[in-house]
């Protein structure tokens, strides 16, 4: 029963509710990256930001426009793409492939697991000498750095995510007599999507840093080699323009993932 | 309604009936079934009830060949009937639908796999949808379902493969009670007009009166059968809160009352 007091008394409860559910907002990642870039812009006009100390950014741009219309970008752009590709669609096939194994007969957990944990953490640069021993100091020994750095992560991330595969389906899968077969590629295979893409975004942007590693020591062409040869003249206009071009590089290939995971991964709540 | 008529086919589905001989089970050190002797009839609904983690998921993963049990054996009697693609069909409490599949890949998944394709898969689809009321849902993807609905389609996907003897481990228990009554009203339609054998796992023993022929109590772990309660009244008779199967209901409770207090202490002390 409400009395006369509590009539004059009164107040909205107050919400405490908000909070802790982040959402993507598109535009306001662009907006950091204008107000940054046209706050160095500001900075370095000034002479608040020496050109020693960053570039500007508007003599980035036109350097990058200059090696552009050179047909320089594109001679640097296509041998780095095409090592990028090869070696990482090695690794993440091959890694995927020893990953399943693993989550799947209990000879493979035991024989690998170990060595994977073993090759984890060599910095696989340390290697670049070794590899160039077995495959030449051509492409071949960049695609094997590239491949082997991809192929560790994709492997813990694939027989991780055949681990978590819900065992309820896998049990519905044989109370239904379905084959073994039906059962990998029908039940495991595809619950194991999530982990397995979300494990290649990890893989393909060490494949990004190996790229470049493996440039710089040794390529004539290749975004490594510009972003060398810019740094060992201290030309920070070029340096920055091949550092912008592996950002981009490295959010375009994060997008597409996206783009696979909306595709194949609709089901998911 | 019409009384359901034992057709031709359905006499040719009661060939084939189960019998638990001296079934015991452990897991590790813990023994979680003790001499367990049943027989499943053809053409009835077998209830078993028990407190919680008296092993009576187990009893039915033993029944259906998913483990072995550690002593005893689970023996068919006749043969199932030749149109049975999968004679021991589970649904299961938490649906165990593929999330990435619709209603109707969930369905042709345990069809594909036993070489039924295009026409008389479409028509087998069909068939099993209308009985289960979800004709309108076939392309819907399982988040797109609710609790009921999912369930529905488990049982959609046991009537597909035609099945001997369908084991059900608690398959109302994820549903809200609204729905339960629904989805069990459904059942004993799906039964009168077509019965079918069945091992049906609860421990709500409302559900049990409405839809088990016999009832079988187990005690707490291990699991030992304290007593089988025979239903006479036919299941399409039966009606929520119907006299006699209150009395019924409450016979069980009885036995079950302090075993389920001793299995409850027993947990908190684990
Ligand atoms: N795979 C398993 N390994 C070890 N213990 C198990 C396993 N499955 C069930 N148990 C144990 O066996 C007992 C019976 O379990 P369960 O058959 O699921 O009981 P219920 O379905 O009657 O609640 C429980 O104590 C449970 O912890
Ligand atoms: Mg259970």
């Amino acid at each position: 029963m409400l009395d006369s007091a509590s009539k004059d008394d009164q107040r909205t409860v107050e919400f405490r509710g908000g909070g802790f559910a982040p959402q993507s907002k598109r535009w306001v990642g662009f907006v950091v990256f204008i107000v940054l870039i046209s706050g160095i812009e500001l900075g370095t006009r000034t002479g608040f930001i020496t050109s020693l100390m960053l570039p500007r950014p508007s003599d980035v741009l036109a350097t990058f426009v200059e090696l552009w219309k050179s047909g320089l970008l594109w001679k640097h752009l296509i041998p780095s793409l095409s090592r990028l590709a090869v070696g990482a669609v090695i690794g993440a096939s091959a890694g995927i492939g020893v990953g399943i194994l693993i989550g799947l007969f209990s000879l493979a957990r035991a024989s690998l697991i170990p060595i994977v944990a073993a090759i984890f953490p060599i910095p696989k640069i340390a290697l670049l000498p070794l590899f160039v021993i077995w495959f030449g100091i051509d492409e071949a020994s960049k695609y094997a750095l590239i491949a082997f750095g991809t192929f560790t992560p994709t492997v813990v991330a694939a027989y991780g995510a055949v681990d978590n595969v819900d065992r309820t389906l896998i049990r519905m899968g044989q109370s239904f007599s379905l084959s073994w077969f039906s059962i990998v590629t029908k039940i495991v295979l595809p619950g194991a999507m999530p982990g397995i893409l979300s494990g290649l975004r990890v893989s393909f942007a060490i494949a990004i840093i190996l790229l470049v590693a493996a440039e710089m020591l040794g390529a004539e062409y290749g975004i490594g080699a510009y972003i060398l040869e810019a740094g060992s003249l201290y030309d920070l206009e070029r340096l920055f323009v091949g550092v912008t071009i592996l950002s981009i590089l490295g959010v375009g290939v994060s997008a597409v993932i996206g783009l696979i995971e909306n595709r194949l991964l609709k089901w998911r709540i | 309604m019409d009384p359901p008529l034992i057709s031709f086919t359905n006499i040719c589905d009661f060939a084939m009936e189960l019998r638990l001989e001296n079934i015991g089970h452990y897991y590790g050190d813990m023994e979680v079934l003790q001499g367990i002797d049943l027989d499943i009839p053809a053409g009835k609904i077998v209830c078993v009830v028990g407190p919680s983690g008296c092993g009576k998921s187990t009893l039915l993963r033993l029944v259906g060949g998913l483990e072995k049990p550690t002593s005893g054996r689970v023996v068919q009697m006749g043969q199932a009937p030749s149109a049975s693609i999968n004679p021991l069909t589970y649904v299961f409490q938490d649906f165990a639908l593929l999330p990435w599949r619709t209603v109707e890949g969930n369905i042709s998944l345990v069809l594909e796999d036993h070489g039924i394709k295009g026409a008389d898969m479409e028509a087998v689809i069909s068939d099993v949808l209308a009985r289960t009321k979800l004709s309108d849902f076939r392309k819907a993807l399982p988040k797109q379902l609710s609790g009921g609905m999912k369930q529905r389609v488990a049982i959609a996907r046991a009537l597909a493969v035609k099945p001997a003897v369908m084991l059900m481990d608690e398959p109302l228990s994820a549903l809200d009670s609204q729905t339960r009554e629904l989805l069990m009203d459904d059942l004993v339609d799906l039964w009168t007009r077509e019965p079918f054998t069945a091992v049906y796992v609860t421990h709500n023993l409302g559900e049990a009166v409405r839809i088990g022929h016999s009832i079988v109590v187990l005690s707490r772990r291990p699991g030992r059968i304290c007593e089988v309660v025979e239903i006479n009244k036919p299941l399409e008779q039966r009606q929520l809160g119907d006299a006699d199967l209150e009395q019924q209901q409450k016979h069980l409770w009885n036995l079950m009352r302090d075993e389920a207090k001793a299995a409850d202490m027993e947990l908190m002390d684990a």
